[in-house]
Formats: structure tokens, C-alpha cells, sequence
């Protein structure tokens, strides 16, 4: 009993050992090799007819890690930063614009009833069309291949973080905008007070989402019509016919979209130190 | 001996949705309370008591008669809503304390919004009115890491800092345990020797009435009025020994019968709580 | 009824709202004219067209069987997409959600793929799928079973536990735990998932119907509302553009209300 208690305490408190000695750790693992596993299986080994035309495992892996890549894009080149770069330029010109004007207007429109009134309105007509329709406007609104393609992003990830935002402020309980009534602070003080950081957990939540949906209209925004990018990227793969190309792409893709969406949850936890607290708490 | 904080409810009625469900929570109602007094609003949920709070600070509107603090309107015909201030401050059910700002800003909050102190003066008060109430060094904490009693300390000095005539409080220690509750009630009337405000304490805890009041009103089921006024003649300072004393058993006999009657009406009528 | 019609229509909340609208109208309207007008051309909105162009326009195209045909075509493939979806994701998020063996094994796999826009997906999926018509399908499918199997997560982790132990207590098998415990209380997020991944799979018909109806792939499948708006852009037609914006906008708008009260359906408790 004595020596059994004393390993499983040590275990606890040694952070590395407890990982590694989780399950979880090799579920996950098993997780991975099955699906990269039937992949590989799926198109080199049992050559399945419908997946004749799929690059494989090995042939993605090989051409990503080549100094001198068949198709020109590998780690090694420097044309695959080039596009990281333009596509992560982009996102980030986008989400700064929508955010910088997306939080203003959402907290307005939450404050004020009669802001509300005459913005929603028109704001929840325009938000069902989807960003990709308004393609072909876009390119007739805006010379240049730019912008129209930043303008796509920008709207998609407006009116998310809108939106989110304008029910962060809704989320408030009553009883704290009382209290600071009761505490004599005026419209001002309560608006800088009380509103802008009750309506923070909403108004990061939607941020994350909105970075996902920026990345979404981006990418759309650049198979159709671009010159550079992640998206440009694989749509030209595929009519190239350079397929492990466009595995390359996506799982690019997948990485780079989840970094920035970790980014922002990071700033977020840090700008709301008082909610980590308040949650280690309760889990405590 | 303070001399702020009287306040006269004169015959008020609150009706809620009047052109559609037209409830009638608060039914010519009158009340006087003196300044520096402690009195006790004891009735069922859904009685009508918060609304009656809430008037007085100025969250709700009234429907008619008038409630009048220190001989000037709050209310009443041609004001039908009073305007909320530092001089009647309440303290929620479920605790208002900013989430998003640790213990020291939430307690200064008042004195520097209004202007009244600089950060630096303000925080020494701070200090000084949270070692008075036990709760040196806790000022960096966040509220979300502090328990609900020692929060409730905090929103209470966070008002008092204020220097207002009447602290409001809506049964602030409904949710806490009957331990944690006779050590805030001790905490209380610690505080209150010390400021002598008017306190209106809404709650539904008889024991707890009879404890802290000196004036105890028991109110009717909804729509409420009070239906019996005493004083509790038992002197401050009150230690808690003082609730097995014959004379609170007496008052305690007195008061029972007539709250479990209004108790029992509003389980009755299915009343939800405030 | 009138009586509540007359209310709303005298609501300050809803006159501010048709106020606001109509200067929206207007604005765009003068914006567009301005160049024909005044001789001032307005960069960017200037060179929208007007909104009484977008209605002239519109009009013919009511009679027009091709015009309901690409509606038809469109709705055809969300509600398949969406159907599926939530057919495989809700079970799938149950699962992962009960079974701690399966959860380890399969979620992060599905959370290291979520990253990657459904869109991607789109030239992997014409090269796999023998038809385009399938390949949409499955792009349309993953939007949305993302969405889903999240939000039935999200639910059933959110359910309390003492509902749990309360159950256990009076005796319940495994199976009626999750019957009546775990099924009820994730349905709320079920609705809520199925709300946003309606939205979402609007996005991503239209995006792929342009697509592979448009851009570099040709000889796509016919039809729908995304592949009509880029045929009036190549056809230089514009006002179609916009009548094509604004049908999907109000055929997006139709699809959520008919999930969101098909959802308000299934979960009375939590009316008022």
C-alpha cells in the first residue's frame, strides 16, 4: 500500500510523467495512425477503384519534405511561405477591420435600444445572403484583386463579430448596470465600466468564430478569384493536376487557421485574468 | 446618532402590465421607518417586497401614493419613478459585486465615479472600512475567488463607503448557509453600530428578523401590505446568545403564527420567488 | 389578432426599423444614380445597381422557369446536406460524448481536420466522388457536421450531473440514462447546432456551386441559385446579381426559421 501510493503521488506531481502515462495520450495516437493509416492503406496498398485518383500518404509526405519538389511546393521552397504570407495578411487585414468596426457597433447597438431599433434592421437582412454570393458585386464594387477578396473576409467576420458582440452586451445581468446606478456613475462610467467588460466572454467567443469564418470566406474568396494563397493554392493544384499539392494546401490550411484561432483565445484568457481565476475556482 | 435615512412610504400601489395582466404586487402599502433604524421585511416569496425595495431605489416605478426619505419626494404624483443615487444604495440577492474588477476598485468604485475622492484617498479608506469588517487582504482578489459570505462583506462596505442614508438589502443572505448566516448577521450589526445607517432588510428568515430589527413589519401575501408592526425591544448590542432568550422566544410566538398564516396563502396561490 | 398586427405596426421599435430601411433604400438608390444623374460617379457603392433596376429586373424573372428551378436545385442540396449531416453528427456526437474510449480515440482527429475550411475540401472531393453532384454533397455535409457534432458535445457536457446521479439513485439502467437523461438534455444544443449549421450549409452550396459551376472547373453540374448569380455576372447581367443575392438571403432566412421552430418544437421547457 505504502510504495503503490507513493508512485501514483510522485506520478501526479511530475507534469511530463502524468502525460505520458495518460491513456489519453495513445488514444489520440490511435486515433491519428487509423485515419492516416486507412489512407495510406486506401490508396497504395489495397488500391481501392475509388480512390485511384488520390495522391497518397507517402507521396504528399515525400513531395512536402523535398528540397527540390515535382511540383514546386515543399517546406524547402520559398514560394510556400509566399502564400502562407499573402493568405495570412489578408485574414489579418480583414478580422482587424471587422473587429475594429464590429465591436463599436455591437456594444452601440446592445446599449442603446433606439440604436438597435434602427440598425438591426437592416443589418439582419443583409447577414443571411452568404459572403459568397456577393462575389461577382464584389469584384464589379472594387478594382484591383485585393480587395475584393480582403472586403469578402471583412464581411464575413463582421457581421459574426457583430452580432456576438451585441449579445455579449444583452448578457449582462441587470443587477450590475443597477449597482453602478446606485454607485452614481453616469451613462459614460457605466458604458466603460460595465458594459465594454461584462460583454468581453461574448465578444471573445465570437472572436474565435470569427477568425474561423474569415478564414472561410477567404479561402472561398481566393479559389474563385486570386493570385496568391492558400486557397489560390489549391484550386490551381487541382487544375494543374498537381494533386499531393493540394493535400499540401489544406493541411497548411488546417494549421495555420487553428494557430491564429489559438491566438486570439490566448489574448483573450490573458485580457480576462478574471475569469481564468473565477473558472480554476470552480473546478477546484 | 445619524438623522438621515427616515423614510415614509405613504399608501403606495404597484401594479404590474397595466393595460394588459394588470398584477397588483404592492396594495396601498404605508410604512414609516426612522433614520438610523433597522427594519425588517418579513413576508413569502412573491409577495410584492422587492418591488418595494426597488421603488425606493428607483428601479421600479410606482402606480400611486408617495415615498418620501428625509421629508423630500422620491416619488409620487408628477414623479412616478425615483431617481437612483449614493444615498440609498442596495445590495442584491445574488451579490453585484464586478465580476471584472478585483476587491480594492470594486470598493472604491463609488467615491471615485462621483468624483468625490482621488484613488489615493479612496483607497485608504478602503483599507481602513475592510479591516474594520475583517476583510484585510482580500483586496486584490477577484469576487469569483472569494466565498459568498466574505462577497457580501464586500458589496456592504462597498456601499457604506459611500456614506449613504439607507442601505437597502434584498435578503442578501438568502443562499447561505445558517453557519455562515449567524456569523454575517454578528458581522452586520458590528458594521451598523459603527455607520448607524438606515437599513431595510428584506427577508423571509424569521430568526433572522427578530435578530438584526428593531422594527420588524410582517407583510400580507401578494398584492403586500404590512400586516403587523412591532419593535423589538431587546437592546444593541445584540449577541447572538440573545435568541434563546425568553423574551425573543416571546416575540418569536408572537410573530409566527401571523407569517406561516401569509406563508401558507402564497404556497397556495403557486407564488414563484422574486 | 388586428389588434396585435395594429401594435406592432404602431411600435416605435418597429417604425425605426422601416425608417432605416427605407433610407437604406434610398441611399443605394441615389448612390447608384448618381453618375447618371448628377455626372458624379460614388466609388465602390456607385457601381452597384439600383435597387428599382434589381426590381425591374426581377419581375420577368417570376415567370421565368429557369429562376425557380435554380431555388429548387439549391434547396434540394442544403436540406440533402443538412439532413445527412445531422443524421451522422448527431449520432456521432452522442457517441463520442458517452464513450470516453471513443472520444480519446476519435475527437482529435476530428478537431485536427475542423480547421480546414469545408471548401478545401472541394477539388479533393471531385477527384474522389464519381459524380460533382456527390462531391458537393459531401463539401455541404462537412460544414455542417462539424457545427453539429460540437454542439451536441457542448450539450451533453453541459448537462448537469446531479441529473445523473439523481437517475442512478432511483435505479436506471445505462441505457435509460442515456434514453431519458442524455438525449432530452442535449436536445436543446442539437436545435441550436442545427440552427448554425443550416446557416453555414447555405454558404457552403452557394461557394460550391459557384465554384465548380463557375470559376476553372467547367462542365459542373447544372443549376442553383450560386451558379445562376455567376452566370448573370459573366452575362454581364447585373441586377440579376443582386436578384440572386437577395432570393438566397431570403431562401437562407425561410430555411433557418423552418430549423429554429422545428427546434422551439422539441424543446417546450424551455418556453417561457
Amino acid at each position: 500500500m505504502g510504495t503503490s501510493s507513493n508512485v501514483a503521488f510522485a506520478v501526479k506531481e511530475n507534469k511530463l510523467l502524468s502525460v505520458l502515462l495518460a491513456p489519453r495520450l495513445y488514444l489520440m495516437l490511435i486515433g491519428f495512425i487509423l485515419f492516416l493509416g486507412f489512407w495510406h492503406f486506401a490508396v497504395d496498398v489495397w488500391k481501392l477503384p475509388r480512390f485511384s485518383q488520390m495522391p497518397g500518404l507517402i507521396s504528399v509526405l515525400k513531395e512536402w519534405t523535398n528540397p527540390d519538389p515535382i511540383y514546386g511546393l515543399s517546406i524547402y521552397t520559398a514560394e510556400y511561405y509566399t502564400h502562407i504570407v499573402a493568405s495570412c495578411i489578408r485574414v489579418f487585414l480583414a478580422f482587424a477591420l471587422a473587429t475594429a468596426l464590429g465591436v463599436p457597433l455591437g456594444l452601440f447597438m446592445g446599449w442603446s435600444i433606439k440604436v438597435r431599433e434602427y440598425v438591426f434592421p437592416v443589418f439582419e437582412m443583409l447577414r443571411p445572403i452568404p459572403i459568397l454570393a456577393w462575389v461577382p458585386l464584389a469584384i464589379i464594387m472594387f478594382t484591383g484583386l485585393e480587395t475584393p477578396v480582403i472586403f469578402l473576409a471583412f464581411l464575413a467576420s463582421f457581421f459574426v463579430t457583430t452580432l456576438n458582440t451585441m449579445l455579449g452586451v444583452e448578457s449582462i445581468d441587470e443587477s450590475y448596470f443597477r449597482a453602478a446606478q446606485c454607485l452614481g456613475a453616469n451613462d459614460r462610467q457605466v458604458f466603460t465600466n460595465v458594459v465594454v467588460p461584462g460583454a468581453m466572454p461574448f465578444i471573445f467567443t465570437g472572436l474565435q468564430i470569427s477568425i474561423g469564418v474569415c478564414w472561410f470566406s477567404l479561402v472561398a474568396a481566393e479559389m474563385v478569384s486570386g493570385q496568391y494563397g492558400l486557397g489560390y493554392v489549391i484550386n490551381n493544384s487541382y487544375t494543374n493536376v498537381r494533386y499531393p499539392t493540394i493535400i499540401i494546401g489544406m493541411v497548411t490550411l488546417g494549421f495555420v487557421g487553428y494557430s491564429t484561432s489559438a491566438m486570439v483565445r490566448m489574448v483573450g484568457n490573458r485580457l480576462m485574468q478574471w475569469r481564468m481565476r473565477e473558472i480554476a475556482m470552480s473546478n477546484n | 446618532m445619524k438623522t438621515r435615512g427616515q423614510i415614509s412610504i405613504k399608501d403606495v400601489v404597484k401594479i404590474y402590465d397595466p393595460d394588459g395582466a394588470a398584477v397588483m404586487a404592492v396594495d396601498h402599502c404605508s410604512l414609516e421607518i426612522a433614520a438610523g433604524e433597522i427594519c425588517m421585511i418579513v413576508g413569502p416569496s412573491g409577495c410584492g417586497k422587492t418591488t418595494l425595495l426597488n421603488a425606493i431605489a428607483g428601479f421600479h416605478s410606482i402606480n400611486g401614493g408617495s415615498i418620501y426619505m428625509d421629508g423630500e419626494m422620491l416619488c409620487g404624483p408628477g414623479k412616478p419613478k425615483a431617481t437612483p443615487g449614493s444615498d440609498r444604495i442596495v445590495v442584491f440577492q445574488n451579490g453585484a459585486l464586478f465580476p471584472w474588477k478585483n476587491v480594492l476598485d470594486n470598493v472604491t468604485f463609488g467615491p471615485v465615479m462621483q468624483g468625490k475622492l482621488s484613488a489615493a484617498e479612496a483607497k485608504e479608506k478602503a483599507l481602513s472600512m475592510m479591516a474594520d469588517a475583517g476583510l484585510s487582504g482580500t483586496e486584490n482578489n477577484f469576487p469569483g475567488e472569494l466565498s459568498s459570505g466574505v462577497r457580501r462583506r464586500v458589496e456592504i462596505v462597498r456601499a457604506l463607503m459611500n456614506d449613504p442614508a439607507v442601505l437597502l438589502l434584498d435578503e442578501p443572505y438568502r443562499a447561505l448557509d445558517s453557519l455562515t448566516k449567524s456569523v454575517m448577521h454578528e458581522a452586520l450589526l458590528d458594521i451598523y453600530y459603527k455607520n448607524k445607517v438606515t437599513i431595510f432588510f428584506i427577508t423571509h428568515d424569521l430568526q433572522e428578523a427578530l435578530f438584526l430589527g428593531n422594527k420588524v413589519a410582517i407583510m400580507t401575501s401578494r398584492p403586500c401590505k404590512p400586516k403587523k408592526v412591532l419593535t423589538v425591544d431587546i437592546p444593541y448590542p445584540r449577541s447572538y446568545s440573545v435568541v434563546t432568550d425568553n423574551r425573543f422566544r416571546e416575540l418569536m410566538e408572537e410573530t409566527s403564527e401571523a407569517v406561516h398564516e401569509e406563508a401558507k396563502k402564497s404556497f397556495a396561490a403557486g407564488e414563484r420567488e422574486g | 389578432m388586428i389588434r396585435s398586427i395594429s401594435k406592432f405596426l404602431t411600435a416605435s421599435s418597429t417604425q425605426r426599423g422601416i425608417i432605416a430601411v427605407i433610407i437604406f433604400l434610398a441611399f443605394w438608390e441615389v448612390c447608384s444614380r448618381s453618375n447618371a444623374w448628377f455626372g458624379i460617379p460614388i466609388p465602390w457603392i456607385g457601381k452597384i445597381p439600383a435597387p428599382t433596376s434589381v426590381v425591374a429586373a426581377w419581375i420577368p424573372l417570376l415567370d421565368d422557369a429557369g429562376y425557380w428551378s435554380s431555388w429548387y436545385l439549391s434547396a434540394k442540396r442544403v436540406f440533402s446536406g443538412f439532413i445527412f449531416a445531422m443524421l451522422v453528427g448527431i449520432p456521432f456526437g452522442l457517441i463520442l460524448a458517452v464513450n470516453r474510449t471513443a472520444y480519446g480515440i476519435m475527437f482529435p482527429t476530428f478537431e485536427v481536420l475542423r480547421p480546414i475550411p469545408p471548401l478545401a475540401w472541394v477539388p479533393a472531393s471531385i477527384i474522389f466522388w464519381p459524380t460533382a453532384e456527390m462531391s458537393i454533397a459531401f463539401v455541404t455535409f462537412l460544414g455542417a457536421f462539424y457545427t453539429i457534432v460540437i454542439n451536441v458535445l457542448g450539450g451533453a457536457q453541459s448537462i448537469d450531473q446531479r441529473f445523473f446521479q439523481a437517475a442512478k439513485s432511483m435505479g436506471s439502467s445505462q441505457w435509460d440514462i442515456f434514453k431519458r437523461i442524455v438525449l432530452p438534455g442535449t436536445v436543446p444544443s442539437i436545435a441550436v447546432g442545427a440552427a448554425v449549421g443550416m446557416g453555414i450549409t447555405w454558404e457552403v452550396v452557394v461557394a460550391a456551386e459557384m465554384i465548380s459551376g463557375g470559376g476553372s472547373q467547367s462542365g459542373g453540374s447544372g443549376g442553383g441559385l450560386g451558379f445562376f448569380i455567376w452566370n448573370s455576372y459573366l452575362g454581364g447581367s447585373y441586377q440579376q446579381i443582386v436578384v440572386g443575392m437577395i432570393s438566397i438571403g431570403i431562401a437562407g432566412y425561410i430555411s433557418s426559421a423552418i430549423i429554429r421552430t422545428i427546434g422551439e418544437y422539441f424543446t417546450p421547457w424551455t418556453r417561457r
